[in-house]
């Protein structure tokens, strides 16, 4: 759905875990924009259980909901990667952890 | 705890230049943005794509690296910037006038915090437009200003066969961004009215006193005729198919229906300004017609109908980056006038020019929302309107017939608005259903009551405060 | 609509109800509602279905919420199907739980009361761990003693409800002015006048001013007294969340969407429908001391209702005597007593007159002439 600019990167990278597997992500990039290039969806809808991908990435939709370093409904288009972190789609309705 | 004089929310070009001139008058700013570096969305990731031959600056244009200029200016300022900052809340905490405080509430890293200041700007933007069509939810779809803030977030163009439908400047630029910066698209479907010559003409000549931006967009036209790009207008009734991903566009012109297969379908139907602060806030708004949207009543300094609580940016009216520029000098001015450190007569002075500035970037405004209305076409019933609790216009239609012609009442009957988007998707749709089922003015219908928290915000997060305080 | 048998002044909760009870019993009923800025108690309620623990000062009180709670089942049947819109009605009794062993003994205590020295019918007390044994999927935080349970307790989705209520209402028949503010009330030779936006009049030989907090305002012109004050309530909603709340409880009830609200406070501050974030915090605290794992779930919503109060907190049903046909009904309960109110106190103001327990209800109960 995405792909880097030809003679990208620019500038430093960082290694992020999405849903286990190690995915290389450009500095300044969004967790919303991993999830969308590596998978194409973010969750799975806790209405209709249908997915759906990062829309407006300016934190108005919800529709990038994700869960991010274990914190779940978490808006991944207003999450800056950083080294480690852990990025998982958002499948259905939120689950208490005790 | 420290008592700003100035909190200010959003930096983008009008939270920067009024938290630049705001400490120029030696007052206390800080400034609370949700992103992790200034420049708002205009000028996302202005600093770091802006470094010394960088191709991505090239193609993204000259207006763009301007904003590392304000950037670095807003940088030396003084002020306290606090990037990644979430607002979920604002509250007056007192209304005398010598002690006229305000509570915003934030998590930044996952921590809640007060900040208390004696005035609040509110600079935090527009919203793309949000126009219901079937499949919009579908993943493949996204906004070109998302598909935009892709390119300068993380440099990314989008593949697959891809397609831009809508209308206005920004679909323009985007489409003239990527054919500098070597990206493929496979069609521009405009969905702007062809009657351009007839709406556009009253409007011209006004608009010639910013001639250098309409030079601009005719270039972005001429480029793209040039390019060979399919091109087609007139275009209505989009309809995005497919399983759980797009795979085929189909749409209707007046010479006929027609379809494509696509991977990325990009829309833009205009900017409606971010109006939930104020709304939740009780401000009164006023209706544009022009711009099919609702934005705050200002007096000549950017005050709303709270006192101490001022607006600039697109979030006063859709104007463009210039103009914000022009909005925030003038709110720093009515700020510094309102905590007494500018006389009215000096305010009064200072603001001359700012008000030339922001008539000229205003210019070609007018031009702009003749030519790009938004759509007035119907919406089917089976197409999703409220995204998060994906309700369909039939259900919304059904509901805005049964009773009363009050958004907050659709809203309790079917969930419209009730998901974590709060209606920043929904709530015009909405009121554009009820308009049609009572056959009232759109104006006349308002917009449902918009409650706390202005982002979620979790329980823990919530507690935490009452902890830090005992 | 000629001119109806009844105009009943509010389209909230309890005025629906009642129109939806008269319809069904062949009166022609035409209800008024007010304007969009109204107080509203009907769109902020909680959604409780509550007998345990009501009642204390007033026992016929206790009896008549038992008795609507009984009645519920077959109302929402009934409403269900003659409106076609499903309320989300579950009775599968309710918690109230207590945060220390006191304040388990203290609940223990007022229920004994109520029940005239032992537990009432259908409650039970449970100590920690029957109540996690209840629970299954939310684990409980340290401070939790245990719980009352109740077993005629059950809740309903209150917006449908209402929504089911007034589209019952249209369907048998009956008329919903909307936005129709009353300006006056007055007497006629053959009963009452209205004066509604813009001049209009509507009249009829009964009239049921159930307008909640506006009651007061729309009667007290023809010298009845109608003690009714406003105590706000603010609540909490969280995004939808798997299922973890089998039953409500009070204050914590997870609906059928699977959101979780979280109320509520009782503040004394008039007229002011405004939320706090203090408030918030507050419920956030006590909600979390209950169930520690709600931490990381998100509120995407605050809002705040005025209860409709009388000075003992129970119901107002009276028929002054120099006003028959005239009608105030105002109470804090109009989901939990919307199945009485819709089958018996609709069939007794058809009759003209209350009788048994809701003879208590009258607002005479606060004019009693204190000896010279």
């Amino acid at each position: 759905m995405f792909r880097p600019l030809p003679d990208s990167p620019e500038g430093p990278t960082v290694t992020v875990f999405v849903e286990g597997q190690p995915v290389v992500a450009r500095d300044g990039e969004t967790a919303a924009s991993v999830l969308l290039r590596h998978l194409g969806t973010a969750r799975i809808t806790p209405v209709s259980e249908s997915p759906r991908a990062p829309f407006c990435m300016m934190g108005c939709c919800f529709d990038c909901l994700a869960e991010i370093d274990g914190k779940g409904s978490t808006q991944s288009c207003l999450v800056p990667v950083r080294e480690g972190m852990t990025i998982a789609r958002q499948m259905g309705a939120r689950k208490v952890v005790a | 705890m420290m008592i700003f004089d100035v909190a200010i929310i959003g930096a983008g070009p009008a939270g920067m230049q009024a938290a630049c001139d705001l400490r120029r008058r030696d007052l206390s700013v800080v400034v609370l943005d949700e992103q992790p570096a200034p420049g708002g969305q205009i000028w996302r990731g202005v600093e770091r794509n802006c470094q010394p031959g960088s191709h991505l600056a090239q193609g993204l244009g000259a207006e763009y690296r301007q904003g590392a200029d304000v950037a670095r200016s807003f940088r030396a300022s003084g002020a306290d910037y606090r990037p990644l900052s979430r607002v979920w809340q604002i509250e007056e905490s007192s209304k005398e006038a010598m002690a006229q405080g305000w509570q915003v509430f934030v998590t930044r890293e996952s921590q809640a915090e007060v900040i208390e200041a004696r005035r609040i700007l509110l600079a935090n933007g527009a919203q793309e437009r949000p126009v219901p069509f079937p499949g919009w939810t579908r993943p493949g779809v996204l906004t070109v200003g998302a598909a935009q803030i892709l390119l300068k977030s993380g440099g990314l163009l989008p593949e697959g066969p891809v397609w831009i439908c809508g209308a206005g400047p920004l679909p323009l630029l985007y489409a003239h961004q990527l054919r500098k910066l070597g990206g493929q698209i496979a069609g521009f479907l405009d969905t702007a009215p062809r009657d351009t010559l007839r709406r556009g003409l009253p409007h011209l000549n006004g608009a010639l006193r910013d001639w250098k931006s309409l030079a601009k967009g005719l270039g972005w036209q001429a480029g793209m005729r040039l390019s060979g790009l399919r091109r087609e207008t007139g275009v209505t009734q989009l309809r995005a198919e497919g399983g759980d991903r797009l795979e085929r566009i189909r749409w209707q012109t007046p010479e006929g229906e027609k379809s494509a297969t696509a991977g990325v379908l990009l829309i833009h139907e205009g900017l409606v300004p971010s109006v939930h602060p104020t709304l939740s806030l009780q401000c009164e708004h006023a209706w544009s017609d022009a711009q099919q949207s609702l934005r705050p009543v200002l007096d000549p300094w950017g005050e709303t109908t709270r006192s101490g609580l001022f607006v600039a940016g697109d979030a006063a009216g859709i104007d463009g980056a210039k103009a914000a520029l022009a909005k925030g000098a003038l709110a720093a001015i009515g700020i510094a006038r309102s905590l007494g450190v500018l006389s009215d007569a000096r305010a009064r002075h200072a603001r001359v020019a700012g008000d030339r500035a922001l008539s000229k970037a205003r210019a070609a405004r007018p031009l702009l929302d003749s030519l790009y209305p938004a759509p007035e076409g119907k919406i089917g019933d089976d197409t999703i309107v409220c995204r998060c609790e994906e309700l369909t216009a039939g259900q919304i239609r059904a509901a805005a017939r049964r009773g009363a012609a009050d958004p907050d009442r659709v809203k309790a009957e079917t969930r419209a608005g009730m998901g974590p988007c709060q209606g920043r998707q929904c709530g015009y749709t909405i009121a554009r259903l009820i308009a049609e089922a009572h056959d009232m003015p759109r104006a006349d219908v308002g917009f449902h009551n918009i409650r706390p928290p202005l982002k979620p915000v979790t329980l823990g997060e919530l507690a935490s405060l009452g902890k830090t305080k005992a | 609509m000629a001119q109806p048998d009844y105009i009943v002044i509010g389209a909230g909760t309890v005025g629906v109800s009642l129109a939806y009870g008269l319809q069904k019993r062949g009166q022609a009923v035409c209800v008024v509602d007010g304007g969009a800025r109204d107080f509203r108690a009907a769109r902020a309620n909680f959604g409780l279905v509550w007998v345990q623990g009501k009642g204390g000062n007033l026992p016929a009180y206790a009896r008549w919420t038992a008795e609507s709670a009984a009645l519920w089942p077959g109302f929402r049947d009934a409403l269900e199907q003659c409106s076609g819109i499903g309320v989300d009605y579950q009775k599968p009794g309710g918690l109230a739980f207590s945060l220390s062993e006191q304040a388990l003994r203290d609940r223990r205590a007022v229920l004994e009361v109520i029940g005239g020295g032992a537990l009432p019918e259908g409650v039970e007390m449970l100590d920690r761990d029957a109540l996690q044994a209840r629970l299954p999927d939310a684990p409980l935080g340290p401070d939790v003693a245990g719980a009352s349970y109740g077993a005629s307790d059950g809740h309903v989705n209150p917006l449908k409800l209402l929504a089911a209520l007034q589209q019952g209402v249209l369907q048998l028949g009956g008329e919903i002015l909307w936005d129709w503010p009353v300006q006056t009330l007055r007497t006629t030779d053959h009963g009452y006048e209205l004066t509604g936006p813009d001049g209009a009049k509507l009249r009829a030989a009964n009239v049921i001013v159930a307008a909640g907090l506006a009651t007061s305002g729309i009667v007290a012109p023809l010298g009845i007294d109608s003690p009714l004050r406003p105590q706000r309530g603010q609540l909490l909603v969280t995004e939808r969340m798997a299922p973890m709340l089998p039953m409500p409880c009070s204050g914590l009830r997870q609906t059928a969407d699977g959101t979780v609200m979280i109320g509520a406070t009782h503040e004394d501050v008039g007229l002011d429908t405004g939320t706090t974030q203090a408030s918030a915090t507050i419920l956030a605290e006590r909600a979390l001391r209950i169930l520690p794992a709600l931490g990381g779930a998100r509120i995407v919503r605050q809002w705040s209702g005025l209860r409709v109060l009388s000075p003992d907190g129970g119901p107002l049903y009276t028929q002054p005597e120099s006003y028959p046909g005239l009608w105030t009904v105002s109470c804090h309960s109009g989901v939990t007593l919307a199945a009485v109110h819709a089958e018996r106190l609709a069939e007794q103001i058809l009759a003209g007159a209350l009788t048994g327990d809701t003879r208590h209800f009258s607002e005479d109960r606060f004019h009693v002439p204190t000896p010279a």
